[in-house]
């Protein structure tokens, strides 16, 4: 317990002073890669909330990268840059996307879960390849950030960083709050044992449908964080292989724990950059790499690489 | 007679050409425990899923306390005070104990949309938990994880669970299955105390405890329901002991 409480602090610690460390190292690359990390450890943290604590594997959580991403995307192409006004519509736009997706595919279970809410991104992916005005398959380049006033100014990497960093670290301890929360109990009660759970007296619909709204909206802030680290969109912010890979990051990282997400987001970004840069064979079949790695920490390392933390055994 | 708490007229449930419960008629008087016996596949186990709500009967309704509840789906019947436990012993496993029975304190404690308070620190879900843990006899095991626990433990955890949801009717699927004598025999010297305090549906394979427990015995033979009466009336009945019973009764 206690030492897992120091590797948190001293893990925050490092993401923190990574930006000071990185421009006296002369490696500003190294801000850009961990803020991309950060970013899908977002996506991966709202994904774990209804996969890992909710039971629910939603395989078209890149939705909301795209709706968050379209949101930023099309308002500043209508010359709407106001941060706010765009944060708003990523949001709304992610509510009422996964509200659709979520009423469809909660009725269902297993494997028709999964098919319906891939299906569901399909359509979206194939909706963004249809919208010319927006660049279609090209995508879009964005051209002005988000403008968020004198708040803070995204076209400085550093204050981008740490903005990145305070919204991963805010969502965390969201997260926390409500899966150990009167609402994060039914939820995972029904993950864990629905014909118990209706039996006692819940009706699980309503609530797993909200734990899918909010993590959809979570992502959907990840989206608007992603198009103004990239500065420009396509319809691949949507993909299914983009979807595949957030849940790898939450496999990976540990299912159903608190930093899992994060570790995974880390790890599996930090291998994909290293090994597609190395050369020879390596280079070329980096995904090869990857996916022999994956397998091993599935069979090997059941709650993922949290799992291998100090005090991980702890039932929380 | 008083107004039957639970009222079951006509029930018909079938699958295909074979008629699981053909026209089950069956009434539960307040305070009563009524044993449900028969053969296997005489159709106990569809009733019970008829009687809390997981299967829809073909006809016939069911009333209880006076309102027609066939309609309802489980968790609704859990509100009107309709508490199951199930044949296969189902817990919150990753759970602990305690964990598991403030679950069914909370499923009756208001709407749980909210979103910010521990529930593990929540008194008003805790306390009462820990009472009804504490009455079932597994207080010392309140944190152990319902994984850890013993056959028999987890089975009072089960029932610790329906007590918590504050029951009018307990419908008890095979309390004692696949209990050792020991465990069997705790369990049915609980059940015989709370037995006159609560109403029971007890559906039950082992014959010692129906006898000691029930009040009425129904006897269920191919979906229908051919007698129901006292335990001596049952032991007596011959067409009971043709369809079913023979030696068992002779013990």
């Amino acid at each position: 317990m206690r030492a897992r409480l120091v590797l948190l602090i001293a893990g925050f610690a490092f993401l923190a002073l990574a930006p000071p460390l990185a421009n006296l190292l002369e490696q500003p690359f190294y801000i850009d890669l961990l803020r991309r990390v950060m970013i899908f450890a977002i996506a991966a943290l709202s994904l774990n909330l209804i996969l890992g604590y909710g039971g629910m594997v939603s395989f078209g959580h890149a939705a909301y990268l795209g709706i968050g991403g379209y949101a930023v995307a099309i308002l500043s192409f209508y010359g709407v840059n106001n941060g706010f006004i765009q944060l708003a519509v990523a949001i709304g736009g992610s509510v009422l996307v996964a509200l659709v997706i979520g009423s469809v595919s909660i009725r269902t279970s297993g494997i028709f879960f999964i098919m319906i809410t891939l299906a569901f991104t399909q359509m979206l992916y194939f909706l963004g390849i249809s919208l010319d005005q927006y660049g279609g398959d090209d995508g879009m380049r964005l051209a002005v950030r988000s403008d968020f006033g004198g708040l803070i100014d995204l076209g400085n990497a550093t204050a981008f960083y740490y903005l990145v960093l305070v919204v991963m670290v805010v969502f965390m301890y969201l997260i926390h709050r409500i899966v150990h929360s009167r609402f994060g109990m039914v939820i995972r009660a029904a993950k864990s044992n629905e014909a118990r759970t209706r039996a006692i007296g819940f009706s699980p619909y309503l609530y797993r449908l909200a734990a899918f709204v909010i993590a959809g909206a979570m992502c959907g802030v990840a989206g608007l964080l992603l198009v103004n680290h990239t500065a420009y969109l396509t319809p691949d912010f949507m993909h299914w292989t983009r979807s595949g890979e957030i849940m790898f990051m939450v496999i990976l990282g540990g299912i159903g724990t608190s930093v899992g997400p994060v570790l995974g987001a880390l790890v599996l970004l930090l291998l994909e950059d290293s090994l597609s840069g190395m050369s020879g064979f390596v280079g070329q079949h980096w995904q090869l790499f990857i996916g022999i790695f994956l397998v091993l920490v599935v069979l090997f390392a059941k709650r993922g690489l949290a799992g291998l933390l100090p005090g991980a055994q702890r039932n929380d | 007679m008083t107004e039957p708490l639970l009222d079951i007229e006509g029930l018909v449930k079938a699958f295909g050409a074979l008629r699981a419960t053909d026209g089950v008629t069956l009434d539960v008087q307040p305070g009563e425990t009524h044993a449900i016996i028969g053969p296997n596949g005489a159709g106990k186990t569809t009733l019970i899923a008829q009687l809390s709500g997981t299967l829809r009967p073909d006809e016939g309704r069911i009333r209880f306390a006076g309102e027609d509840v066939t309609a309802l789906g489980a968790a609704a019947r859990s509100h009107k005070g309709l508490a199951r436990s199930f044949q296969i012993t189902s817990i919150y496993r990753e759970f602990s104990a305690l964990d598991n029975v403030a679950l069914a304190v909370q499923a009756h404690a208001g709407h749980s949309f909210r979103f910010w308070h521990a529930a593990r620190e929540d008194d008003a879900l805790r306390a009462p938990a820990r009472a009804i843990l504490n009455e079932v006899g597994l207080g010392s095991r309140a944190d152990v994880p319902a994984a850890n626990l013993a056959h028999g433990e987890q089975r009072q955890l089960e029932i610790a669970m329906v007590l918590a949801t504050r029951p009018r009717l307990l419908l008890l699927d095979e309390p004692v299955a696949g209990m050792g004598a020991d465990e069997t025999q705790r369990m049915v010297q609980f059940l015989g105390k709370l037995k006159g305090r609560q109403t029971i549906v007890l559906v039950e394979h082992d014959m010692d405890a129906v006898f000691s427990l029930a009040d009425r015995i129904s006897v269920l033979v191919y979906g229908r329901i051919i007698a129901t009466g006292t335990p001596a009336e049952i032991r007596a009945n011959r067409e009971v002991r043709a369809a079913y019973l023979g030696e068992e009764l002779d013990a």
